[in-house]
């Protein structure tokens, strides 16, 4: 069914510490890796090897520069998936049903042999989390990794999503969020999470916890006196070094 | 968005055969026997034409048929629903008027009303798209139905009503573009709603995900130059428009009038449609830097 559901029993999501991630892409390697050997279609590369590799992911990692003015600049790395929305307008455009969100935990999927491959979903989805497999001609999407977090053959701790459990950072949190007394819910609470472009309306279920504030110290780079070129002339015992390595 | 021929074929296409039914339907055009047939043809040829193109835009053509299952909440099953049944609703009315000279007027009215409602809901279709700005307004569809309208309008050789309908397409389509060009600011998205840092600063973006491209690059992220844009708009506006409304409204009506004017008309309205898509911008494109 294209219709979305009143309401779902759980809402099960991701919370994304933007103040942790380092920006590594780990997850968008796992989440490849798991999502293209499992549900579904797999994830194909066209001329990978070759000048003008494109491929199919369910997961990307995008930096930004935030800049005040006369402050340093600060670099946000900025993983991104489906957000799994209540009003998830991808599910209600979908003309086959193809497109859907579960009762049970809220989870949006797509049913691949009923879909038609219009693209019309993906147009609809303002965060660009869907996307068309070029070799396939279905719609791809993050699945929550539901082939992981209810799999009884794998140890119990791998039952998360595949880039929650590779974040090697601790950056991405996988939960109900639906239910007030859950573990993410109270980071959310904690840490102020929020919502990605609320103006549009879709009432994402994953939230993304703003980056801490930076303490204003005039010199941060304790570093850089150490890093300088020293050429000429050095003093002191590196000189001394120097010079007795050049008589031998 | 990305102009592609597939869309726009089927937009134009259909839109002109839906029109040319609209028409038919309300009992325009006094011919019958093989005149009649000749009209009923170029009708349903256009629209068959366009619904055909629009598969080659598919992952999965074979299975379109299960496209019309969810009228209930999707414009695009319902325009295929719709099509299907004024397709059989014109061509009854068509097997009627041509065979035993018979033009039912109740049922060629609910034909054209149900061509109506199917250009309305391939407008809605964009219209719907909260997140294409350009698109999501309510002079979608009065553009798609006036469109329709003045062509096939042109296309039955009424000539009188198509030229009034295309002076009327002139202000509308000015309209359109000037609020169009306004909608994306209006919605208040920008890098900072986008990332959720715009209260930390000014967002701009660092790296992209992948030092290639992907699907959404080029299927929502299509970039034309502002110049381009701007000659492509009068081009539109004038052989769109402008003159085939000179040419009906004040020339002496005669066949090489009517064909020259459908023939402008064409190279016009596939200017405009093209322009449709390649200027709509989507706020996927605050992820990629753009705006
Ligand atoms: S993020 Fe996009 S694809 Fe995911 S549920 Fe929301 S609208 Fe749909
Ligand atoms: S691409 Fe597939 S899932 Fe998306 S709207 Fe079309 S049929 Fe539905
Ligand atoms: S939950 Fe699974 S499918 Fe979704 S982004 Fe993470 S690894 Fe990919």
């Amino acid at each position: 069914m294209t219709t979305l559901p009143q309401s779902t029993d759980k809402k099960l999501g991701l919370v994304i510490d933007l103040d942790t991630c380092v920006g590594c892409h780990a997850c968008v390697i796992s989440c490849k890796e798991w999502n293209t050997s499992n549900y579904g279609a797999p994830l194909s590369d066209v001329d990978a090897y070759g000048g003008n590799p494109v491929g199919t992911f369910l997961n990307r990692v995008h930096s930004f520069e935030v800049k005040q003015e006369n402050k340093p600049a600060q670099v946000t790395h900025f993983p991104k998936s489906c957000l799994h929305c209540e009003d998830a307008p991808c599910v209600t455009v979908c003309p086959t049903g193809a497109s859907y969100k579960r009762t049970e935990d809220g989870i949006v999927l797509v049913n691949e042999s009923d879909c038609i491959g219009c693209g019309l979903c993906a147009w609809s989805c303002p965060y660009g989390a869907r996307e068309m497999d070029a070799l396939e001609g279905v719609m791809k999407k993050c699945t929550l990794c539901v082939d992981r977090i209810y799999n009884e053959n794998i140890p119990e701790r791998d039952r998360v999503p595949s880039c929650v459990r590779t974040c090697p950072a601790g950056a991405r949190h996988f939960g109900d969020l639906g239910d007030p007394d859950s573990d993410v819910s109270k980071l959310v609470a904690e840490r102020g999470g929020m919502d990605l472009m609320p103006e549009q309306g879709t009432k994402p279920v994953n939230k993304y916890l703003p980056p801490r504030p930076k303490a204003d110290v005039e010199e941060i780079d304790v570093l850089a006196p150490f890093l300088q070129r020293q050429d000429e002339e050095a003093g002191g015992f590196l000189g001394w070094l120097d010079r007795t390595l050049e008589k031998l | 968005m990305h102009p592609a021929p597939s869309v726009i074929i089927f937009t134009t296409m259909s839109g002109l055969g839906l029109g040319l039914m609209v028409f038919l339907g309300l009992g325009f055009l006094d011919v019958s026997g093989f005149v009649a047939f000749v009209f009923v043809a170029i009708a349903f040829a256009l629209l068959g034409g366009g619904l055909l193109s629009s598969l080659f835009h598919l992952g999965h053509p074979e299975r379109f048929i299960k496209a019309l299952r969810q009228w209930r909440s999707s414009w695009l099953s319902r325009e295929g629903v719709l099509s299907f049944v004024t397709m059989g609703l014109f061509g009854l009315y068509a097997l009627l008027w041509i065979f035993w000279d018979m033009r039912i007027g109740w049922l060629g009215l609910l034909a054209a009303a149900s061509a109506l409602l199917t250009v309305f809901a391939t407008s809605m279709i964009y219209a719907q798209m909260k997140s294409i700005p350009r698109w999501n307004s309510f002079l979608t569809p009065a553009m798609f139905l006036l469109y329709a309208l003045a062509g096939g309008a042109l296309l039955a050789a009424q000539s009188y009503v198509a030229g009034l309908l295309f002076l009327l397409l002139v202000p509308l389509q000015v309209i359109v573009w000037v609020v169009g060009d306004r909608a994306f600011g209006a919605t208040g998205s920008d890098m900072g709603t986008a990332t959720g840092l715009g209260n930390l600063g000014k967002v701009r973006l660092l790296e992209k995900p992948h030092s290639g491209t992907n699907y959404l690059m080029k299927e929502m992220v299509y970039v034309i130059g502002r110049k381009h844009a701007a000659k492509l708009r009068l081009f539109a506006l004038v052989f769109g428009s402008l003159l085939p409304a000179s040419l009906l409204l004040f020339f002496p009506h005669s066949m090489s009038i009517a064909f020259a004017a459908i023939a402008i008309h064409l190279v016009g309205l596939f200017a405009q449609r093209w322009l449709f898509f390649a200027e709509a911008e989507h706020v996927v494109g605050l992820y990629y830097g753009q705006r």
